[in-house]
């Protein structure tokens, strides 16, 4: 599927299992010409899993991560196209289908998550880019009786050492027939034509137009809308269904029970939703009535101060040392869930025949999508095509495939393609959560005022065992747990790190930075209130534990200097941060000042270093959402649970950052030849401990707990 | 039948009169451009203007339109010529992208109504337009790039 243009209806004939190298496909141009017709028929030459030559001298690049904001769409074909030898922009762009080569080296599974997309591409798309310039060469040469060596390429033309030239869809299908070399070498960083370069994403114009297709935009043939009534308790079940009322009103088609709730599916969408909203049904909420906040985190304390906890990292003996010491601080900290609210709510189209089915549909997680789809279909896997379309956000939301089995059930039950969208009050009330978290965190200073002893004991639940069951075996820790605390970077003799596996109940998701954004503003506001125990100045009582920490420190002095952090404003304060989380090393510096018993964030410089740049544009934009992201949850960001209902719905009580109430952000990015660090999440961690860091200087109010909203202050 | 006036063209539409304008576009007409986010005039996904004022179509009765002019982002230049367009190219504004369509069509009112707008001005324009992608300080920018654009037309 071209999502560009939104040629949704074309079946596609590439199966990731036929595109290894050296297949030829022949497929249709998207558009209106008849399969077979002369002009419509073009071949397209597969030379490896992501690249398809036409013999029109066309180039499609099969993007097998999806496109969600951060800027694959653009990267991707960045990195390939550096090394086939094309100007990344004239590359068209389809998503790829599920397939074994595309699974995600960084995560094993066709995954979309962790900021992991350009460091599992960065290695595997140069390579695959330079040998399908290779074996095109190769194909030139032989026809010009020369060897490849001699050859050379320009824009998608081989060029002979004649200054003959061949174009890469002329030779495309000879090449393909070649075997695939081995042992190329790659550019080096300084002879780079397009990495590094920041190009306008090639979404932009899509997307300023209203022309993008993202999964709520699917049309199909004969296609009706479902929308689903989902337990208003978590876990409930429907015991009696009356749907007589709903029935009866305009446009119904029918009502069918779904397993994870009642469907309504009728002509339109707003028919399907005011129906929906007309069924009676009584609810067995059993599973999850004693479920609430208070409950939650009773139970997780009570983990925390039972267990010792798995240990994520050891180094000395902390225990002993904070026996020994001549200071122990200790603190608690506790976190909310959240919810992701991605910008479009949740839905699948699914189109359900007695051989097979398609699903349409935004999601982060092709594999997976398509086994739900199966099971919920009675098909085999491979019986199911997965159309991924621009997704209206993802920020981890969308790696959970929950939403999509109700769709390819109400499309099996009425024999026909079926949209199913969930209404903003379903996504907020339906929604994996961030996991809450309650967390000890205990460190002592000797006698000569030496930080020697830390101590951070984790306990929440573990997202990846119910994610992906299996893999985190028993008693073994959830690496995505112990983000940002099993890395301490500061130089501390005796260090403990553990956690304490704690299920509360709910299902837990994964959520843009994931731990991080727990771990951060644990350990980041417990730095400060060390600092403060030691009588040193924040940012100064870091630097000195991170002497041995270059990457950590120069981010940091960069931040400190380029928000003149010493001269805050009069009125203002500021607070500092500083982590390293998906390879790229950052500190953010916040300003803000309290009125009225609020506070209002002015801005935040961002220092970072992540590696080679692919985008920098892009790298630029993500720390800018990022932080905007992890402010709104800062400031406001909490899910409550009551008798095992969401208590919160829309906008109107999840608050998100609006325009008024952006600060600035500056983003000091430094130039690095090191291997690209991931962008998608990590600024997100760091706002909450600096905006708290910076609350403390301006009230000497230590928030050991989010979201600020819930304090007064003074 | 009803009749409304979407991008200069007359289209006959067979809705109940109660239904949000913003289906009715989406499902009837066939105009995707326009999204969906809340509901509940909120979130500022569903802009469009009607008669050049900026509304909430997922709040607006498709029957209490009458003859009004609904302009949609689908309607705003036929090859992304509009300056505030132009502008979100070149700043490169979009995200994920799919508060957009809203962002732009508050935007263009703004600048229909405020050829110069202050940052208060943005603040007080834009504040009903969420973006989940935290796009804001570039649409801030690229309002005051298009605002240029717009002041160097012939
Ligand atoms: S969908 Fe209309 S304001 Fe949110
Ligand atoms: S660009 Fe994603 S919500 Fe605005």
């Amino acid at each position: 599927m071209s999502a560009a243009t939104g040629a949704v209806t074309r079946r596609t004939v590439l199966k990731a299992g036929a595109a290894g190298a050296g297949l030829v496909l022949a497929i249709h141009l998207t558009g209106c010409q008849k399969p077979g017709a002369a002009s419509g028929e073009r071949k397209l030459i597969a030379t490896n899993a992501w690249l398809r030559i036409g013999t029109d001298n066309s180039i499609t690049f099969l993007c097998d991560r999806s496109e969600m904001g951060q800027g694959v769409y653009t990267a991707l074909p960045t990195i390939l196209a550096e090394e086939l030898g094309v100007d990344p922009r004239r590359i068209a762009i389809e998503f790829a289908p599920v397939g074994d080569a595309y699974k995600n080296g960084a995560i094993g599974a066709q995954v979309t998550g962790g900021s992991t997309s350009v460091r599992d591409a960065w290695q595997k798309l140069r390579v695959a880019g330079a040998q399908a310039r290779e074996m095109l060469k190769s194909a030139a040469a032989r026809e010009w009786d020369t060897t490849a060596s001699a050859c050379r390429v320009e824009n998608g033309e081989i060029i002979s050492p004649y200054g003959k030239r061949l174009s890469y869809g002329a030779v495309a299908e000879a090449a393909a027939a070649l075997p695939v070399p081995k042992d190329i070498g790659l550019k080096e960083a300084k002879s780079f034509q397009w990495i590094g370069k920041a190009l306008t994403r090639f979404d932009t114009p899509a997307k300023v137009d209203g022309s993008a297709i993202f999964g709520i935009d699917v049309k199909l043939p004969g296609m009706l809308y479902a929308a689903l009534a989902q337990p208003p308790m978590l876990g409930g079940k429907a015991k009696t269904i009356d749907d007589a009322a709903a029935k009866a009103m305009p446009g119904v088609r029918q009502v069918v029970a779904t397993g994870s709730g009642v469907a309504v599916v009728a002509d339109s969408w707003w028919q399907a939703r005011k129906a929906r909203d007309a069924l009676k049904i009584e609810w067995d909420g059993a599973a999850t009535t004693a479920l609430n906040d208070g409950a939650i985190l009773r139970g997780l304390r009570l983990s925390s101060e039972k267990s010792a906890g798995l240990v994520a990292r050891k180094e000395g003996d902390a225990d002993a040392a904070l026996k020994a010491a001549t200071r122990v601080v200790r603190a608690e900290y506790q976190l909310p869930l959240l919810a992701h609210a991605t910008m479009e709510p949740q839905v699948c189209t699914a189109d359900v025949r007695a051989d097979g089915c398609d699903i349409y549909v935004p999601t982060q997680s092709q594999a997976a999508a398509q086994a739900a789809a199966a099971t919920a279909a009675g098909l085999k896997p491979e019986q199911v095509d997965v159309h991924t379309t621009f997704l209206g956000g993802g920020f981890g939301r969308r790696i959970d495939v929950d939403f999509i089995p109700a769709a390819v059930e109400a499309s099996k039950a009425v024999g026909k393609p079926v949209k199913l969208l969930w209404t903003r009050e379903d996504d907020i009330t339906h929604d994996k959560y961030r996991p809450p978290a309650y967390d000890t965190v205990a460190a002592g200073f000797d006698r000569d005022g030496k930080l020697v002893a830390w101590k951070l004991h984790l306990t929440g639940p573990s997202i990846t065992a119910r994610v992906f069951p299996g893999a985190v075996p028993a008693g073994a820790v959830d690496p995505f747990a112990v983000e940002a605390a099993a890395n301490y970077p500061y130089d501390v003799p005796n260090i403990l790190v553990d956690w304490v596996p704690h299920e509360i109940g709910l299902d837990v998701g994964y959520w843009r930075s994931v731990s991080h954004a727990l771990n951060c503003f644990v350990a980041e506001s417990f730095m400060d209130e060390l600092a403060l125990a030691a009588r040193q100045e924040p940012a100064e009582f870091r630097r000195a534990l991170l002497a041995k920490q270059t990457r950590h420190l120069e981010v940091l002095e960069v931040a400190l200097r380029r928000s003149g952090y010493d001269k805050p404003a009069e009125g203002r304060s500021r607070g500092v941060a500083v982590m390293e989380g998906y390879g790229t090393y950052m500190a953010q510096v916040a300003e803000i000042s309290i009125e009225g018993g609020k506070v209002k964030v002015h801005k935040i410089v961002c220092a970072l270093d992540c590696g080679q740049t692919v985008n920098p544009g892009i790298v630029t934009a993500q720390v800018e959402s990022s932080i905007v992201f992890g402010l709104s949850a800062a400031l406001w960001g909490e899910i409550n649970v009551q008798g095992g209902r969401v208590q919160q719905s829309n906008f109107h009580d999840y608050r998100l950052v609006r325009m008024g109430e952006m600060p600035v952000i500056e983003t000091h990015r430094i130039e690095s030849d090191a291997a690209p660090g991931g962008i998608g999440e990590p600024a997100t961690a760091l706002v909450a401990p600096a905006v708290c860091n910076a609350i403390y200087a301006a009230t000497k109010q230590r928030l050991r707990s989010l979201p600020i909203a819930r304090h007064n202050l003074a | 039948m009803l009749t409304i006036n979407v991008n200069g063209s007359d289209r006959s539409v067979d809705v109940d009169p109660e239904t949000p304008l913003l289906w009715v576009l989406r499902d009837a007409v066939g105009l995707t451009g326009t999204k969906y986010g809340c509901g509940m005039a909120l979130c500022g996904a569903c802009t469009v203007h009607l008669d050049g004022q900026p509304v909430r179509s997922c709040v607006t009765p498709v029957g209490s339109i009458g003859a009004a002019k609904i302009t949609t982002i689908e309607g705003l230049s036929p090859d992304r010529s509009h300056p505030v367009q132009k502008a979100w190219i070149e700043l490169d504004v979009p995200q994920c992208g799919y508060c957009q369509s809203g962002q732009i069509m508050s935007a263009t009112a703004l600048l229909a109504q405020t050829p110069k707008p202050t940052d208060a001005d943005i603040d007080t324009a834009m504040s009903g337009n969420i973006c989940r992608c935290g796009t804001y300080q570039r649409i801030r920018a690229a309002i005051h790039r298009a605002a240029e654009i717009a002041g160097e037309k012939p």
